[in-house]
């Protein structure tokens, strides 16, 4: 007789296979899969906004790093300082040349202003100038500024002495002008002027957009030209760039260093670039907030589940399960339903970055720590929304859950 | 040894005013004995047989199965007596939607840690026992409501427990389903097994020699036919 005690006392423990575990906390999603999908479509949107935020920003900001490679970064701006004692807002006339012998510039052009106005014909008011500037260059300009052109070509070493012009982008759209397919001329300081080419936009000296430029000897010959540069590009070799951007100011102006300003534009872009990387925050928050919608909804199913299948989980008690046991299977079931939405979510973020960056035209680049991260979250979220209805399950009392109905 | 003993079991449940389920119970059951449980609602039947069989723990007294006193045993170890000794039957089936007959049998030992074929090959044969052989990949919704009761016990006798404790099994059932259940019953009873059912059934409670009469919370009546009428 003491045989059937010892029987009750050395019986093994209850015990869940791991791979049960899976299954039974699988199972109550697979009977109810329109529930189940509802519930991780919160997950699925806000991991799913995530990613493709991610995504999208990495792409775009590559894209707009890849252009400003493209244009140079090596490119600087020599203007004159704003400072102090910097009224008459020009460079030393010797400037260009002194630039031109150092050693570590590639390139130089300056643009100096001229003092004339630039119409469409000679019936157009004076007053009327359209916000149009006039420049006179040398022909390196459209090298260093790695621009090129609309329409025709830009001054050559001949047109430097005759009164020739090309028009920046956005002067040609003021004065009318789309193409060069019949000769056009503009009237520019009193005298007609011959129309050579029309740039495209320069994507980093944007000012010059906006300018009608001349050829530099012919504005000494026929216009009132200040003989000292209003700003010169120079493009540096990239190894000793900040090197000379240091000594730039110096070597101009010996004298008045801080009337000499210099810049980098790309500089600009980059700032752009990392603005939109400040609007990717808000993006990113907003998929927070579709995260913790999401994680409420799985929380919600999960309770009314536990409420709903009490009679399960007293049955399970009465055959053996622990409260473990209970609490395991509905934490899996609430993982699992996560990390559905989740994996679903990622698939989604994912697409949506390859649509939109081909549409675009960009490289489309998935960070993969979004990837993971987004998948991450989802569990973690799924942890904590299962949690509590997991515990609750757990704490039930199997006999108030089999008299329920 | 008895298989099974109630020792002056008593139950109260919290509330304003508290109730008092059991009162005092003290009974004995030996091994290969079948017990009917009858009295009027509210009496107390359930509240007995879950003490039984270790889903619900008494305000005083104590439990002795196969002579272990259960009073000083933890959640995972009533865990562990529920799952290998105990076989549960209710008055609904509790069978899971969309399982076939097999798994739900099969599920009977599911906390014990067999693995997935030992517990199919377990299942088809309690299913065969019950007389559902021909009917073990059916779903709960394909299934008469006596053909998930035998289900249901079947799930109960698939881990070879040393008692099975059935409530009302045949509360939901109609005639020809509550018979084929009392057969079954009565049969794993002459094949030797410890059985408790509570039942409103006339025709169960007369074809069982002893009957325990239950009425608010106190065992009044032990009746054994088997035993000389004093
Ligand atoms: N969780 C609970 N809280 C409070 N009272 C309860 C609880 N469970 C049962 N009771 C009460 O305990 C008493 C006994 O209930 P029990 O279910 O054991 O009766 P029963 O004999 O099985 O009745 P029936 O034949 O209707 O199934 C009843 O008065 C019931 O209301
Ligand atoms: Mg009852």
């Amino acid at each position: 007789m003491t045989a059937t005690a010892h029987g009750v006392t050395a019986l093994p423990a209850s015990r869940l296979r791991l791979a049960e575990v899976a299954r039974v906390g699988i199972h109550a999603l697979a009977t109810r899969r329109l529930r189940a999908a509802l519930s991780a479509l919160g997950i699925a949107i806000g991991i799913a906004s995530l990613v493709s935020v991610l995504g999208l920003s990495e792409s775009s900001r590559s894209d707009l790093i890849d252009q400003i490679d493209a244009l140079g970064t090596n490119l600087l701006t020599v203007t004159p300082g704003t400072g102090f004692g910097a009224g008459d807002s020009a460079l030393p006339g010797t400037a260009t040349g002194t630039i031109g012998r150092l050693p570590t510039v590639e390139e130089a052009s300056a643009v100096y202003a001229v003092n004339a106005g630039v119409y469409r014909n000679d019936l157009v008011p004076a007053n009327l100038t359209g916000g149009i500037s006039v420049y006179a260059t040398d022909t390196r300009l459209l090298e260093t500024l790695n621009g090129s052109m609309a329409h025709g070509s830009f001054l050559n070493e001949a047109q430097r002495d005759y009164p020739v012009a090309v028009l920046g982008a956005v002067s040609a759209e003021r004065l009318g002008i789309r193409d060069l397919e019949a000769p056009v001329r503009v009237w520019l300081g009193g005298r007609w002027v011959d129309v050579a080419g029309v740039l495209e936009t320069f994507a980093l000296a944007a000012d010059l957009d906006r300018a009608v430029l001349i050829g530099d000897r012919a504005a000494e010959q026929y216009y009132d030209m200040d003989l000292e540069p209003s700003a010169i590009y120079i493009r540096v070799d990239r190894r000793f760039l900040d090197d000379t951007r240091d000594l730039l100011p110096a070597t101009i102006d010996p004298e008045n260093p801080e009337e000499v300003e210099v810049s980098r534009p790309s500089d600009l872009l980059e700032a752009q670039a990392a603005a939109e990387g400040s609007f990717t925050e808000l993006f990113l928050g907003l998929g927070a907030v579709a995260l913790l919608v999401g994680a409420i909804g799985i929380a919600n199913v999960m309770v009314i589940g536990v409420v709903e299948r009490r009679g399960e989980i007293g049955l399970r008690r009465a055959i053996g399960a622990t409260r473990v046991h209970i609490r395991r299977q509905f934490l899996t079931e609430a993982l699992t339903l996560a990390a559905a939405g989740g994996i679903a979510g990622t698939l989604l973020g994912v697409a949506a970055t390859y649509s939109y960056s081909v549409f675009q035209g960009w490289r489309a680049i998935i960070p993969p720590e979004a990837i993971g991260g987004g998948i991450a979250a989802a569990v973690v979220i799924g942890a904590v929304a299962g949690i509590y209805p997991a515990i609750r399950a757990a704490r039930m009392s199997p006999t108030e859950a089999l008299r329920s109905d | 040894m008895p298989a099974l003993e109630l020792r002056n079991v008593s139950k109260q449940y919290a509330g304003t005013p508290p109730v008092t389920a059991l009162d005092g119970v003290s009974v004995q059951v030996a091994r290969g004995e079948m017990v009917a449980v009858v009295g009027p609602s509210g009496s107390g039947k359930s509240t007995m047989l879950h003490i039984m069989g270790t889903l619900d723990a008494p305000t005083s007294g104590s439990v002795l199965i196969e002579g272990l006193d259960t009073s000083s045993l933890d959640d995972d170890a009533l865990a562990a007596i529920r799952g290998r000794r105990v076989g549960f039957v209710f008055q609904r089936f509790f069978l899971l939607a969309g399982t076939s007959a097999l798994d739900n049998v099969a599920n009977g030992l599911l906390y014990t840690g067999t693995p997935r074929p030992q517990r199919r090959e377990a299942a088809v044969t309690a299913l065969d026992r019950v007389g559902l052989g021909a009917r073990i990949h059916h779903r709960p919704n394909e299934l008469s409501g006596g053909e998930m009761q035998r289900v249901a016990l079947a799930r109960a006798l698939v881990h070879r427990p040393a008692f099975i404790l059935a409530d009302e099994p045949t509360g939901n059932l109609d005639s020809a389903g509550s018979e084929a259940i009392i057969e079954l019953l009565l049969s794993l009873h002459d094949e030797g097994r410890t059985i408790i059912v509570i039942t409103h059934n006339e025709e169960i409670s007369s074809a069982i020699p002893r009957r325990l009469r239950m009425l608010d919370g106190r065992l009044t009546d032990d009746i054994d036919e088997r035993v000389s009428v004093p």
